[in-house]
């Protein structure tokens, strides 16, 4: 998928994953634009999360991986910085949702009102949950404080992995509406086994299986 | 990196303090020191030791027996509980590197674990100055300063050894078996295998020299008189064998190079390796 006018936020060539014996991402040579926006989808256990998970320079790989033109292992903080994660089970911090705020508004250099303003627009009283540890969130409460973070800092790259899955049906419409708001410029990666609730988000569609990319196709944003 | 490992070191202390097992930790050692007032410690004399000298004797002889396992137990899982958890996943999805994550883990846990105790050993000295009994202030610093030599040692090797770890339950049991390890090679063991093999003094010299727990045990004690009774016989030895002001400098520095070593192999070993 060649897209001249635009740059190359994430370039990989040849990549590959193995777990012991295990190929999991096989020689992948694939490149992803500012600007798209894609689906990637897939059955279990065909990649997907070990692609994503590479981007973020958490895997030793094989072959070359290039994330907004640094190495995401080498230069892994600078990189970071501009990317927004929503991860597939948000993970079981004991730090309050206020110690959350700070923490990330210190990290990311945003104000924490940012985070504030997009959780209430997503349905959550953030005020009366302030003084309660991440873990002991519901699960949908949790994943809109994930968004929020993740969209609040308005990074280049956004990865999110099924972010919708714990959202109610009220959520998940404001969500929809961030993405398509979301800045233009940015490249959109997400994961979804329901792809027909994304579909009218994305302009690129990637399928994988067995490590491979088995359909990569340009669609029309509906 | 600076900046990320301050935060997280700043965002574990927060959650220490609101934990059940710091408070339980930190009011083990104080209750400990105010019990041992309490029954007049200070006011008893064993072989020599008497007043807060041998409250700071006895005081340092618990803490060789808590913090080494405390620490490995509570530590060990620093690393591996947030790579089984996915913890770290998102953590490490934020402009955070691989050394300051684990740096602010390893600092803040030292500070965990070393203030209480050295707040009970304080508390103790301040009490003392306070009711006359006599602050020996030499020995204060000394037993300080072989604290964080104690705290720094086997929080390096509780890092190393999550670092390294594939799963919680492994990494349990590997702090486990190697503190028995180094429980075993302590003075009556070492001695009674020296005795059945009829081994060269100075290779259990040497033996007791690198078992940290042992250059503790012979380092608190150093500083009185040298009596088999007291001592045990592989400290005995050392202490004969080596002048007893070199001892007490390879005593602190030893244990803080061994855990510093140790800590900076499983930094390299984390950043180098899957973190997921």
């Amino acid at each position: 998928m060649i897209n001249n006018e635009k740059t190359a936020l994430v370039a990989a060539n040849g990549l590959s994953k193995l777990f012991k014996d295990q190929v999991v991402v096989d020689h992948l040579s694939v490149e992803f634009f500012s600007g798209e926006r894609i689906s990637l989808s897939g059955p279990n256990g065909a990649g997907k999360t070990t692609l994503i998970r590479c981007i973020l320079g958490q895997y030793v790989y094989d072959g070359q991986l290039e994330v907004m033109g640094g190495d995401p292992r080498i230069q892994h903080e600078e990189i970071m910085k501009d990317i927004g994660f929503v991860p597939q089970i948000p993970p079981p911090l004991k730090m309050t949702v206020r110690e959350m705020l700070v923490f990330f508004s210190k990290l990311t250099g945003t104000p924490e009102d940012v985070f504030s303003k997009i959780v209430m627009d997503l349905g959550l009283q953030i005020n009366e949950h302030l003084h309660k540890p991440f873990l002991k969130l519901s699960g949908g409460m949790k994943q809109k404080l994930l968004i929020a973070f993740a969209l609040g800092r308005n990074p280049k790259i956004l990865l999110m992995d099924e972010p919708a899955a714990n959202l109610d049906p009220e959520a998940r419409k404001v969500f929809f509406k961030y993405l398509e708001a979301f800045n233009k410029d940015a490249l959109m990666i997400l994961c979804s086994h329901r792809m027909s609730e994304i579909s009218s988000l994305v302009n690129r569609e990637i399928e994988m299986d067995l490590g491979k990319i088995v359909v990569d196709r340009i669609v029309k944003v509906k | 990196m600076k900046k990320g490992m301050i935060n997280i070191a700043i965002l574990e202390l927060r959650q220490s303090l609101r934990s059940f097992w710091f408070w339980g930790y930190s009011i083990l050692f104080g209750g400990f020191v105010a019990i041992m007032f309490a029954f007049g410690i200070t006011e008893s004399q064993i072989i020599g030791f008497v007043g807060l000298g041998r409250l700071m004797v006895t005081f340092m002889q618990v803490s060789m027996v808590i913090l080494p396992i405390y620490i490995l137990i509570s530590t060990v899982r620093a690393v591996v509980g947030d790579r089984e958890t996915n913890v770290m996943e998102y953590m490490l999805s934020l402009p955070i590197s691989f050394s300051g994550y684990y740096w602010g883990k390893f600092w803040s846990r030292l500070i965990e674990i070393f203030i209480p105790v050295f707040l009970a050993l304080l508390g103790a000295a301040l009490w003392g100055s306070f009711t006359n009994i006599g602050v020996p202030w030499d020995l204060f610093i000394f037993y300080s300063l072989l604290l964080i030599a104690m705290v720094v040692c086997f929080l390096g090797i509780a890092m190393y050894i999550s670092a390294m770890a594939h799963s919680q339950n492994l990494a349990i049991s590997a702090v486990f078996i190697l503190w028995l390890l180094l429980v075993a090679f302590l003075d009556l063991i070492l001695m009674g295998v020296m005795l059945k093999t009829r081994m060269d003094p100075q290779i259990v010299i040497f033996i007791g020299m690198v078992n940290p727990l042992q250059v503790f045990r012979t380092a608190t004690l150093a500083l009185f008189d040298p009596k088999l009774t007291v001592m045990g016989p592989a400290s005995f030895y050392i202490l004969d064998t080596v002048s007893r002001s070199i001892f007490i400098v390879f005593a602190i520095l030893y244990p803080i190079l061994l855990g510093f070593g140790f800590a900076s192999l499983g930094n390299r070993y984390f950043k180098r390796n899957d973190i997921v």
